[in-house]
C-alpha cells in the first residue's frame, strides 16, 4: 500500500437517537481508521449499533439521529454537518452502500439496466448510450448469469441472488472509494451466499475499494475481512486483525459469542452450546461501567462497575484492542465447557411413518390459451414422494433451501393441508387425508408445532398468560380457572421465564422470550411429536443457543420426537440424530447425521456443506444458476440443472433411483457406487 | 385499554385532541340536552329573531329564532341528539354486517368470497345517492329506513377493508398456531384475527361516522330526512335557505353545526392514524 493517508477516519464518534423517551445513545466512542483497500468487518447482535455506524458514515441517520460528538473524516474532510447537496456528491460516488434486502433496494417498476445507467448519468455525466455500455460491463464483472437479459429484466423477474449482484454492481458503478455492505447475504440461501461472498472478496482486490462489511455471522466475517470489530450495546468491545481476534479472543463477550455457536463437528452429546445469559441491556439505562457486566461470568463490581471502560491495546499484541479491564486476569485457556451430557437412551419405536407422500397445489391457469383449451390446471409440486420414519425421542432434521417444500411437509403433517397422495402413519393411525378439524383432540395435542417467526408467533392482542391458558383449556388439561393459572406458572418456570410475564403483552417480550412461549405452547399438551420450523432463524446467536438447549431439554424430558426444519447446517449437525436433505420437493439424501455429513454425499448435500461459512477449510463448490420453479421442474433428476457432478443424458431423462448404502443411508443419484466411494470430505478439520 | 390509557394515547396527537374536543362538545350537549334550560324545539315563540335578541319572557334567544319562531339553539342541540343517535346506530349496524362479511370473505375464502365480493361490488357500483333515494323514497323517511340505507351503502366498503386486513392477518403464525391446535374457524376469526384489525377499523369508523352525519343531513336537505317535527340539521338549512338574505343565521347555525361535528370526526380519524403510524 503506497498511499498512506487513511480513506476514512471515525474519531470518538458518538451517535444518539432522540425519541419520546429522551436521547438514546446508539453508538458510543467509535474509532476507525480505514486505509484504501482495507476490508473491515463489524459483527454484533441486533441492536448493537452496527447499522447505525453505516448510516452515520453515509450521513443518513434520519430526522431523529444525531452525531453528538466526534468526526467522520473522508479523505480528511468531515462529513458531519454537510448539507444535502454536498452529501449528494459523496453518497453514491465516494461511498456506496448495499442493504440487506435486495428486492427493496431496487425500484420494482424500472428495468435493471435503466437503474444502473441512471447511476452513471447522475454521477459520471455520461450519456445514456455510454452509461448502458458501462452498466453492461459491470453486470458481467459481477458475474450475473446473462447480463444482456438482465439489463432488460425487471427486479421481480430475477432471483434474490441475482438481484443482490445487481445491487452490488450498482454500488460499484460510480467507482466508490468505500463500499458499505450491511448484511448483504442474510436474506439469501447458503448456496447463493457462497457466490456473493466470493464476489465481495474479488471487489476489494480488483477495484481497490475499501469495504466495511457488517454482519452477525462470525464465519462470514472471517472469510471476507482483514480486520474485525466486535460490537456490543453501541460500543466496540474488541478490535483487531481477524485471525488474532478469532484465535485469541480477549473479551468475554466475543468468547461467549463463539461458545454459543454450534461448531461444525460438534454434536449435542459431546459439546453443549453455552447461551449468553440475560439479554442486551437497553441503551436507555446508561449504567456506568462495563455494558456486558450483567451477563459476564468474570464480572467484578469493584473493577468493572466503575467509570467508562476504555478500549485498551493488548500488551502482547498492539494490533488488537479490547474493552475489558480484567482481560489479563482471566484464564482464557480454562474451558468453561461443562462435562458432556450423556444421553444414552437410544431412539424407541417408530412414532411417525411417512410413505410416498405427495402434495401438489393446483395453480389456476388464467392464460387465454388455457381458457380456449378448457382451463387446465398447472400443478405446483411442493412435495414429491416423501418417505421417512421418525422414532420416539429422536431428532430428525429436514434441510434444504427456501422453496424446497420443507414447510409444506410440516403443514401436511399437522393437517393444515391435505396430502395429495401417500400415507402418514402417526402412532399407527393414518393421518394423511385427515384435516385438523377431523382429528381428535388427543391427536392434535400429540402433534404440535413450534413456528419460525418469533415476531408474530404470538397474538399481539392478548397477554402471554391468557394465550398459554387457552392452549391448556383447549387441550383439556385443566378446566378450573385457578388451576389453569397455576399450570401457566409451572410452564413459565419450565422455560425459565419469570411468572410476571403471564400478564405481559407479546410486544413487551424480546424475540427469544417469545420463542420460549412458542415452545411452551407446543409442549403444553405433552405431545409425542413436535415439528419445529426454523425456530431460531429470526434470533441472535446468543439467544439461538438458549432456545436450542431449551428445545432439547423439553424433548429429553418427555421423549418427544422432534422434526427440526432448518437451513442452518451447523445447527442441524449439532441437534439432529438423523438428517433428511430436500431439494425441490424430493428427498435427495437421508441418513444419520454422521452419514450425511461425511462422504459419500449426494452432490447437492456436498454443495450445501461446502457453503457453510465457518472456521474450517472447505472445498468450495459454488452452484450455478438458481433453484428451478416447482411448477415447472426439470425432467429427470431435479438437481440436474445445477449439479456439478452431472454424468450425462441419463440425469436429464430418468429420475435417479434411491441407492441404499450402509446403515440405512440413502442417496438418490445416478452416480455409481464407485464414484460415490471416491468422494472426498468437503471439510478438512484442522486442529490448532 | 382503560379510559385513562386511551386518553393518554390520543393526547399524543394534537389533531386527535382537537377532533375529540369537537366531537365531545356535541356529544355532551346532546346527552345533557333535556337538562338544559332550553325552549321546546318545536314550539313557536317569536319569528325571525336575530341571535342574542331578548325574548318575551326576559330570556335570551342566544342563536335567534327561525321563520316559524322556534328557538334555534334548542333546535340545533336537539338536532345534534337526533343526528348522533341515528348516525351511530347506522354506522354500528353497517359495521356489524361489514365485519361479518369481511371476515367470512377473507378467512373462509373460496365461493363465499366470490359471492360476498360480487354482491358488494354490485352495491358499490350504484351511486350512493341513488341508493339512498331509492331505499328511502320507496320505504319512507323514518329513522329505521335511514339506518337501512346507510347499512346498504357502507357495509360493502367496510367489508372490503376487513377482507383486506383479514387476508393479511390470516397468514400470521399465531393464526397457524390456533389452527394447529384445532380451533374453530369462528374462534379464529373473532378472537385471533378481529382484535388485531381494530386499529385501521377504528380510524375508518371515525371517518365513516362523519360521512354518515353528512348523509343524514343531506337526506334531510333533500326532504328525505327524519320525520317532522323533530329538528334535523339538513332540513333546517333547506327550510331557511330562501330566507337567507335577511335572516342568514337560520341557515348558518345548522351549517356550522354540521361542519364542526364532521370536522371533529375527521380530525380524530387523522390524528388516530398519525399515532398508529408513529409506533
Amino acid at each position: 500500500m503506497t498511499d498512506q493517508t487513511p480513506l476514512l477516519e471515525c474519531n470518538n464518534l458518538n451517535v444518539a437517537f432522540h425519541t419520546r423517551a429522551g436521547a438514546l445513545p446508539a453508538v458510543i466512542d467509535f474509532n476507525l481508521t480505514l486505509m484504501p483497500g482495507d476490508t473491515v468487518g463489524i459483527v454484533g447482535e441486533s441492536g448493537c449499533g452496527k447499522t447505525t455506524i453505516a448510516l452515520t458514515i453515509m450521513q443518513y441517520l434520519g430526522r431523529n439521529g444525531h452525531v453528538t460528538n466526534g468526526q467522520v473524516l473522508l479523505h480528511g474532510n468531515d462529513l458531519v454537518g454537510l448539507n444535502d447537496s454536498e452529501l449528494r456528491c459523496v453518497r453514491g460516488s465516494k461511498i456506496a452502500m448495499v442493504y440487506q434486502e435486495p428486492m427493496s433496494s431496487l425500484n420494482p417498476s424500472m428495468r435493471i439496466g435503466n437503474q444502473l445507467a441512471e447511476v452513471l448519468m447522475c454521477h459520471a455525466d455520461l450519456n445514456a448510450q455510454q452509461a448502458r455500455t458501462q452498466a453492461l460491463e459491470m453486470l458481467s464483472a459481477v458475474r450475473v448469469a446473462d447480463p444482456v437479459r438482465m439489463m432488460n429484466a425487471y427486479p421481480h423477474q430475477i432471483s434474490g441472488g441475482q438481484q443482490q449482484r445487481a445491487v452490488i454492481a450498482m454500488a460499484l458503478l460510480a467507482k466508490p472509494d468505500l463500499l458499505i455492505l450491511d448484511e448483504p447475504t442474510t436474506a439469501l440461501d447458503v448456496t447463493v451466499e457462497a457466490g456473493i461472498i466470493d464476489l465481495i472478496h474479488e471487489i476489494a482486490s480488483t477495484y481497490g475499494t475499501s469495504v466495511i462489511f457488517i454482519s452477525h455471522n462470525l464465519g462470514l466475517v472471517r472469510k471476507v475481512c482483514q480486520r474485525v470489530m466486535v460490537m456490543y450495546a453501541g460500543e466496540v468491545v474488541e478490535e483487531g486483525p481477524v485471525d488474532d481476534v478469532f484465535n485469541h479472543m480477549r473479551h468475554p463477550y466475543t468468547r461467549a459469542l463463539f461458545a454459543a455457536i454450534p461448531l461444525p463437528g460438534a454434536h449435542k452429546k459431546n459439546r453443549p452450546l453455552i447461551p449468553i445469559r440475560g439479554q442486551l441491556p437497553s441503551t436507555k439505562d446508561q449504567e456506568i461501567g462495563c455494558k456486558f457486566g450483567s451477563r459476564c461470568d468474570f464480572y467484578e463490581a469493584s473493577v468493572c462497575g466503575r467509570d467508562q471502560i476504555p478500549l485498551i491495546r493488548l500488551e502482547d499484541n498492539p494490533d488488537q484492542q479490547v474493552r475489558c479491564v480484567r482481560d489479563t486476569k482471566i484464564d482464557w485457556l480454562s474451558s468453561s465447557v461443562d462435562s458432556s451430557v450423556s444421553d444414552d437412551s437410544g431412539p424407541g419405536c417408530p412414532v411417525l411413518e411417512v410413505a410416498n407422500l405427495k402434495k401438489h397445489y393446483p395453480i389456476p391457469n388464467d392464460t387465454f390459451g388455457a381458457f380456449i383449451r378448457g382451463g387446465d390446471l398447472r400443478l405446483l409440486k411442493a412435495n414429491e414422494d416423501i418417505s421417512l420414519v421418525a422414532r420416539e425421542g429422536e431428532t430428525i432434521a429436514i434441510v434444504g433451501e427456501s422453496g424446497c417444500g420443507k414447510s409444506t411437509f410440516a403443514k401436511v403433517l399437522l393437517g393444515l393441508e391435505a396430502a395429495t397422495s401417500g400415507q402418514v402413519l402417526f402412532k399407527g393411525k393414518n393421518l394423511s387425508g385427515v384435516g385438523i378439524n377431523e382429528r381428535s383432540s388427543l391427536t392434535i395435542r400429540d402433534l404440535q408445532m413450534v413456528f419460525q417467526n418469533s415476531f408474530d408467533t404470538l397474538n399481539p392482542s392478548y397477554s402471554i398468560g391468557s394465550q398459554v391458558a387457552r392452549v391448556i383449556r383447549k387441550f383439556g388439561i385443566e378446566r378450573d380457572a385457578q388451576k389453569i393459572r397455576s399450570h401457566v406458572f409451572q410452564l413459565l418456570d419450565a422455560v425459565k421465564l419469570p411468572r410476571e410475564f403471564a400478564d405481559r403483552l407479546p410486544r413487551q417480550l424480546s424475540g427469544g422470550q417469545k420463542q420460549r412461549i412458542g415452545i411452551v405452547r407446543a409442549f403444553a399438551g405433552r405431545p409425542s411429536l413436535v415439528v419445529a420450523d426454523e425456530p431460531t432463524s429470526a434470533l441472535d446467536v446468543s439467544v439461538q443457543a438458549s432456545i436450542i438447549n431449551l428445545l432439547m431439554d423439553v424433548q429429553r424430558e418427555h421423549r418427544t420426537t422432534l422434526i427440526y426444519i432448518s437451513h442452518d447446517l451447523s445447527v442441524v449437525r449439532y441437534i439432529a440424530d438423523k438428517v433428511v436433505v430436500m431439494y425441490l420437493g424430493h428427498i435427495v439424501e437421508q441418513g444419520t447425521t454422521e452419514q450425511v455429513f461425511a462422504p459419500p454425499y449426494h452432490p447437492y448435500t456436498e454443495a450445501l456443506i461446502s457453503a457453510v461459512t465457518d472456521d474450517y477449510e472447505r472445498r468450495r463448490i459454488v452452484l450455478e444458476g438458481d433453484l428451478p420453479s416447482a411448477i415447472n421442474p426439470p425432467t429427470g433428476c431435479p438437481f440436474q440443472t445445477r449439479c456439478p457432478r452431472k454424468i450425462g443424458v441419463i440425469c436429464e431423462q430418468e429420475m435417479p433411483p434411491e441407492k441404499n448404502l450402509a446403515g440405512g443411508h440413502t442417496i438418490c443419484c445416478h452416480l455409481d457406487n464407485a464414484a460415490l466411494d471416491e468422494m472426498a470430505s468437503v471439510v478438512s478439520y484442522r486442529t490448532n | 385499554m382503560g379510559l385513562k390509557k386511551s386518553l393518554e394515547y390520543i393526547s399524543e396527537s394534537r389533531l386527535a385532541m382537537i377532533g375529540l374536543a369537537l366531537v365531545l362538545f356535541w356529544v355532551v350537549l346532546a346527552v345533557i340536552a333535556p337538562l338544559l334550560p332550553l325552549y321546546d324545539p318545536n314550539t313557536s315563540l317569536e319569528a325571525f329573531k336575530k341571535p342574542l335578541a331578548e325574548a318575551k319572557d326576559g330570556a335570551t334567544y342566544w342563536l335567534g329564532t327561525d321563520h316559524k319562531g322556534r328557538d334555534m339553539m334548542s333546535r340545533v342541540i336537539f338536532g345534534a341528539q337526533r343526528v348522533l343517535i341515528w348516525a351511530t346506530m347506522a354506522t354500528g349496524i353497517a359495521y356489524f354486517f361489514g365485519i361479518l362479511m369481511g371476515l367470512v370473505a377473507g378467512y373462509v375464502g373460496g365461493w363465499w368470497d366470490e359471492i360476498i365480493s360480487f354482491v358488494s361490488n354490485v352495491l358499490l357500483s350504484f351511486p350512493v345517492i341513488v341508493l339512498y333515494i331509492v331505499i328511502i323514497a320507496y320505504l319512507g323517511a323514518t329513522g329505521f329506513n335511514i339506518v337501512l340505507a346507510v347499512t346498504f351503502a357502507s357495509a360493502p366498503g367496510i367489508m372490503r377493508i376487513v377482507r383486506g386486513l383479514v387476508l393479511d392477518l390470516k397468514t400470521r403464525e399465531y393464526v397457524f398456531a390456533a389452527q394447529s391446535r384445532g380451533e374453530s374457524a369462528f374462534f379464529i376469526m373473532l378472537v385471533e384475527i378481529l382484535p388485531n384489525a381494530r386499529g385501521p377499523l377504528i380510524v375508518d369508523a371515525c371517518l365513516r361516522l362523519g360521512y354518515t352525519i353528512i348523509t343524514i343531513a343531506m337526506l334531510g336537505y333533500i326532504g328525505l330526512g327524519l320525520p317532522p317535527p323533530d329538528p334535523d340539521w339538513g332540513k333546517m338549512i333547506a327550510e331557511t335557505q330562501p330566507l337567507g338574505s335577511f335572516a342568514g343565521h337560520m341557515a348558518i347555525v345548522p351549517a356550522v353545526a354540521i361542519s364542526s361535528l364532521v370536522l371533529g370526526f375527521n380530525l380524530l380519524a387523522d390524528g388516530l392514524r398519525e399515532i398508529s403510524l408513529r409506533d
